[in-house]
């Protein structure tokens, strides 16, 4: 079976990211980065399946050379091979998904994993078009999944307020949701081995932003909290001011 | 050269113990505690990540880390547990690092692997009654029988010695002490109860005792008669290890104490904003950034095959007594809290102590370090 994940290479979660002096990109100073977190639900769900069945794994990601190193974390996780779209160029979600559609193509991919999203940008989009672009069905935010001997899929997503249970057939995009698995630590000798594992550098075709940056900022800071009594006391005078004050009620 | 940055794959390594223990061990280090005892399944998924190994070569199993790679994973397990590190410290760093450094081509790929892999567990017999501090004293003997060896004695203290499948044992022959890889389920190994202990509760300490236990002639490691010399090298790596853990021990207080120190509030202000806790934080600070910094220098040296003898030793005395310090102001920014066993705090300052005595006391390396600048000056005949 034939298995690529496309992963992305993100801040971690306790960065405390600063808007860069452009005023529409994130300050990279600093910065430590890390495979985005759903990346690795991702991940694990390939790694499992090439486990299942026979298989090889190929971790993709698009970016700068930087991203070279969340790729091998894949491959310490125990993928086999890396795949590296290399751009120093940021894009929109529409020409990522571009750049990795062209680049798959012609891999006779069975399974193309992702995550639900990619925890910087949060575009949520790269599944459904991954899909589009590759006519593929896809099965966005698994929280289960189950790939059948006949290529046959059944997986459940969750939807707002509840689940849903979907099926499909390989081959197909998948976007892992958390819960979908419990992602694996890489092993002492995945680490060591990850550099001796081959990682094809291919060239995106051009592409000009149809979505452009016009502006980064911080969430307002939030003003300080109030505490207006304890115990039951305190309700009349709680519904009061959210009635009156923060006229949410 | 910057000795200090870490290459990709140290870093990986870090995350990864880090997380390790974040998820697997911190939350279970007050129960291992309480219970005196690690769990199974932990000791199991130690093996897994190959926690068991790190430091040694990969075509013998272990993780090709070397002592750099191996203090990281300390310095990271030692933040959520210190009988957890101690328990694979004295499997890898010493157990196992005997075979490694001294043992035949033919005994390591007889026991690396295994050992790497956490199929099986390592420890190190070198105390006895008579030998602690004098370390040479030891008396269990071993009597050539044909090919084999039959050992008689007692070891104490042995962390491991009733949890482990080999122990590398050392002993007395006609020709001088001389180590053997003696493996717990033969006959007449014997582990007595674990000993009552003030801190890291959790790491097995017993007596073990051998009653004509026979070991074949290949399980010598390293010639007849040199066995001291062997039982010396190996503990020059573990005392860096010991070194790590207590880094790794230190960043752990100077984190819980200031976010505590953050958040606690007396005379209506945050503790942290008065000089005396500030200067706490900071002499705890000072204090780690020096044990960690003489921590991975003495490593890349012994990585790159100096003799580090006088510096481990120096590494071992200013960690054990720099973590003693930190841990003390850590329960003093604390108050109350840093005397309850509601927190991790007042299990660290117990656990902290045996950084002083095992490994050999702090008095004997100053013995050591005082003997080879002595020796440097001339002024030393040994
Ligand atoms: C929890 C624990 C785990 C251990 N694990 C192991 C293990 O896995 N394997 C193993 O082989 N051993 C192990 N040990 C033994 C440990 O290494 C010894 O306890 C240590 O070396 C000290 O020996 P001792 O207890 O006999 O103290 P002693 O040698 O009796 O020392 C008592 C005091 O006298 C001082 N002293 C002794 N001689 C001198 C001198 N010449 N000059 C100045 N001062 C001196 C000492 O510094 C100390 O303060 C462990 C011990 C403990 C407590």
């Amino acid at each position: 079976m034939n298995i690529f994940v496309c992963v992305s290479h993100v801040p971690d979660t306790t960065t405390k990211v600063q808007v860069g002096e452009d005023g529409k990109s994130i300050d990279p100073s600093g910065v430590t980065w890390i495979l985005n977190p759903y990346d690795e639900y991702a991940v694990e769900a390939a790694l499992q399946l090439k486990e299942a069945r026979e298989g090889e794994v190929t971790v993709v990601c698009f970016g700068p050379d930087a991203v070279k190193e969340t790729i091998r974390k894949g491959l310490a996780m125990g993928a086999d091979k890396g795949l590296h779209i290399k751009s120093d160029q940021p894009r929109d979600s529409f020409g990522t998904a571009k750049a990795l559609a062209e680049t798959l193509k012609d891999r006779e991919a069975d399974v193309i994993f992702c995550g639900r999203q990619s925890i910087d940008y949060d575009g949520w989009q790269m599944a459904g078009l991954l899909g589009e672009m590759l006519d593929l069905p896809s099965v966005t935010v698994a929280s289960k999944l189950e790939i059948k001997e006949d290529g046959s899929i059944e997986a459940e997503r969750e939807i707002e307020g509840g689940m849903e249970t979907v099926v499909s057939k390989l081959p197909a995009v998948i976007s892992a949701q958390k819960g979908l698995n419990d992602p694996r630590y890489p092993k002492l000798q995945g680490i060591m081995q990850a550099k001796r594992k081959p990682i094809e550098d291919v060239e995106p075709s051009p592409y000009k932003n149809r979505v452009e940056v016009l502006e980064m900022s911080k969430p307002p800071v939030k003003s300080a909290g109030k505490i207006v009594g304890e115990g039951p006391d305190a309700v009349k005078e709680l519904v009061k001011l959210l009635h009156e004050e923060a006229k949410v009620i | 050269m910057n000795l200090f940055e870490f290459s990709e794959e140290q870093n990986m390594l870090r995350d990864m113990v880090r997380e390790f223990v974040n998820e697997e061990v911190k939350p279970v280090a007050g129960q291992i505690d309480e219970n005196e005892e690690i769990p199974q399944d932990l000791i199991k998924k130690i093996g897994e990540v190959g926690l068991f190994g790190t430091v040694f070569p990969e075509e013998y199993g272990g993780g090709g880390f070397g002592e750099v790679g191996y203090c990281i994973a300390q310095e990271e397990m030692a933040r959520g547990c210190l009988s957890t590190a101690t328990m694979i410290g004295a499997h890898m760093s010493i157990g196992t690092n005997a075979i490694f450094l001294g043992g035949t081509e033919e005994l390591k790929q007889k026991y690396l692997p295994k050992l790497c892999s956490g199929e099986m567990l390592g420890a190190f017999g070198l105390t006895e009654a008579t030998a602690g501090s004098d370390s040479f004293n030891v008396r269990t003997r071993a009597e050539q029988d044909g090919d084999d060896w039959i050992l008689n004695g007692e070891k104490l203290w042995i962390t491991n010695g009733g949890i482990a499948d080999v122990v590398s044992v050392f002993a007395r022959t006609e020709r001088g002490v001389t180590a053997f890889a003696v493996e717990t389920k033969w006959d007449g190994y014997h582990a007595g109860p674990k000993e009552k202990k003030m801190g890291i509760r959790g790491s097995a300490t017993n007596a073990i005792t051998f009653d004509n236990v026979r070991v074949p002639g290949e399980n010598m490691i390293g010639p007849n008669g040199r066995g001291f010399l062997i039982a010396m090298k190996t503990l020059d790596a573990g005392r860096l290890g010991l070194g790590a853990c207590c880094v790794g021990a230190a960043k752990e207080l100077i984190e819980l104490s200031t976010q505590y120190a953050k958040e606690r509030k007396q005379f209506d202000e945050p503790i942290s904003h008065f000089q005396a806790v500030q200067f706490m934080l900071a002499e705890m600070w000072a204090i780690t950034y020096a044990m960690e910094s003489i921590v991975y220098r003495t490593a890349v040296d012994y990585d790159a095959g100096k003799k580090i003898a006088t510096q481990s030793a120096a590494v071992k005395y200013l960690c054990s007594e720099g973590l003693d310090k930190v841990v003390d102001m850590a329960v003093q920014i604390h108050g109350g809290m840093g005397y309850s066993r509601e927190l991790p705090i007042e299990r660290m300052y117990r656990d902290s102590r045996i950084n002083r005595i095992f490994e050999g006391t702090n008095e004997i390396q100053k013995l050591v370090i005082s003997h080879d600048v002595l020796r440097r000056n001339g002024a030393w005949n040994v």
